[in-house]
């Protein structure tokens, strides 16, 4: 009887390891959805990210599309809200987030990051007759009296140019009541146009495509910040962050990248 | 178990403790209440207008038709006009007003809170005076020709004995009408206003959970809501007692 009985228990063992085993080789990658890779994206950020059409296009989206055909998965992309990205790619709704999105301490806490892939500018624009020439020219006053003039500063919402803005003096900011944040970058663009606020800060490549589309506004030749775009994925995958990783270095190293960022950014 | 409260306390903890956020959540619950206050109150002022001009013309067409003259022919433009209104108003979402408004007629003032405010009163406005109207017109025709034969004109009429009795009525649909003007204020985000839904989603956007400050939010709406039917209700049980 105590033989039959392990027996039986060194068989449902194996069975479960082979059930196991089985199931890591159906979706090698690890996605939510067999045989899909889930991108969030906020699609008003050009050109890294907008709609052409009923389609995606921009930078971003093409870099995704090469990764899932490396990792020979289907990519279906997503459009939310840029704030709704990270939670959604932790809780697993999607494999991962790919929306110009800059590495910060504060968000690598929530998610992993990939290794970058482009790099990002935090332009000012203004109008082409505003007196502002540089972030300085923000502040009047020098050493302890030095406090923000009396201005808005519009920011999309949850970017990191908002974070940043938002933020203290002390920690090169402006403090939230010199930022009104807007849920889309064209919002902000377009809240300059009519004279609600005094600068946008959003990030360089967009800005020069809303200076393009917009008259009489031009960007400040002095960058806000710099920072690294980078693809998160939830830490509860370590595996897709691996191979995400090691397609991105091949896509790189074969020139793939570089070709797509210049198809969309002029030198 | 153990865990997962010491989870809940640092969530709590890095959702309104740190870097002072809870403070986000008490500036937007002020914005929201200020226009919502705001809102009702020019609500209610259009309501009031459009439901007079609309509740005469339904109540005198007959008789003025037949006389006709320059007093029938103003009157009736008055509520055509109204009735444009209240079709482009109840006819299109108020995100759509609210950015219509900010970004089209106000363009050039840089007051957001007042340009939320207009909007939203001026959306309510639409509803309050069909419930205003649907009020005046359920009193029984009896109490109106009754005030007339008594003496009273027809304004008189109006306030002393048609007006009291509509307030009655239409009590429960304004409180309704009010609580959804709270809820629909959530979307003054759209043009960057910070009100409490908007706190609560700086709050998600730099802490990156979602559970805590959609909870919290929700949970000061409901209370809100909560609080406001408690005193309607009281005040209902209070005009019935005239009724005895």
């Amino acid at each position: 009887m105590k033989k039959i009985t392990k027996i039986l228990a060194i068989i449902m063992v194996l069975a479960m390891t082979a059930c196991l085993f089985a199931s890591c080789g159906k979706s090698a990658s690890g996605t939510a959805t067999e045989g899909v890779l889930v991108m969030a994206t906020n699609a008003s950020f050009p050109p890294y990210e907008y709609t052409e059409g009923d389609d995606f296009a921009g930078i971003d989206v093409e870099i995704a599309g090469l990764i899932a055909e490396e990792l020979g998965l289907e990519l279906k992309i997503e459009d939310v809200e840029f704030g709704s990205i990270i939670g959604g790619v932790q809780s697993g709704k999607f494999d991962m987030g790919m929306a110009g999105m800059t590495v910060t301490e504060e968000r690598l806490k929530t998610v992993n990051f990939s290794d970058t892939y482009a790099k990002g500018v935090q332009s000012i624009i203004v109008k082409e007759t505003s007196s502002f020439n540089s972030f300085d020219d923000f502040f009047e006053g020098e050493g302890d009296d030095k406090q923000v003039k009396n201005i808005k500063v519009g920011v999309q919402q949850d970017t990191t140019g908002d974070i940043y803005c938002s933020d203290t003096v002390e920690n090169g900011g402006l403090g939230t009541d010199h930022v009104i944040q807007y849920k889309t970058g064209n919002d902000a663009v377009q809240a300059l146009v009519a004279g609600k606020v005094d600068a946008v800060i959003i990030d360089n490549e967009p800005a020069k495509s809303y200076v393009a589309a917009n008259k009489g506004l031009r960007i400040l030749d002095t960058a806000y910040a710099e920072e690294d775009y980078a693809i998160c994925i939830s830490k509860d995958n370590p595996e897709l962050l691996e191979e995400i990783n090691s397609a991105l270095s091949k896509l790189k190293s074969s020139g793939k990248v570089d070709e797509i960022i210049s198809k969309y950014i002029a030198a | 178990m153990k865990e997962w409260f010491s989870d809940l306390a640092g969530q709590f903890r890095l959702n309104f403790i740190d870097g002072d956020r809870w403070t986000w959540l008490l500036e937007g619950f002020k914005m929201t209440l200020i226009i919502t206050f705001f809102a009702t109150l020019i609500g209610i002022l259009i309501g009031v207008v459009i439901a007079t001009v609309r509740s005469t013309y339904d109540k005198n067409y007959e008789s003025m038709k037949k006389k006709g003259g320059i007093g029938f022919r103003i009157l009736s433009f008055f509520n055509k006009i109204c009735g444009l209104y209240l079709t482009v108003i109840r006819g299109t979402p108020v995100v759509v007003q609210l950015l219509i408004m900010y970004f089209i007629i106000f363009a050039s003032s840089t007051n957001s809170t007042m340009v939320a405010i207009a909007s939203f009163g001026i959306n309510s406005g639409a509803y309050v005076a069909e419930i205003f109207r649907g009020g005046i017109m359920s009193v029984d025709k009896g109490q109106f020709e009754a005030g007339r034969s008594l003496g009273f004109n027809y304004i008189q009429t109006m306030i002393h004995i048609i007006i009291p009795q509509m307030f009655k009525i239409v009590l429960p649909t304004l409180c309704n009408e009010f609580i959804v003007l709270l809820k629909e204020t959530s979307v003054a985000g759209y043009v960057g206003i910070r009100d409490l839904t908007k706190a609560g989603d700086l709050i998600r956007g730099r802490t990156f959970s979602a559970f805590m400050p959609l909870i919290a939010v929700a949970l000061i709406y409901l209370a809100v809501v909560i609080i406001f039917t408690k005193l309607v209700a009281r005040l209902e049980r209070r005009l019935r007692n005239s009724d005895h």
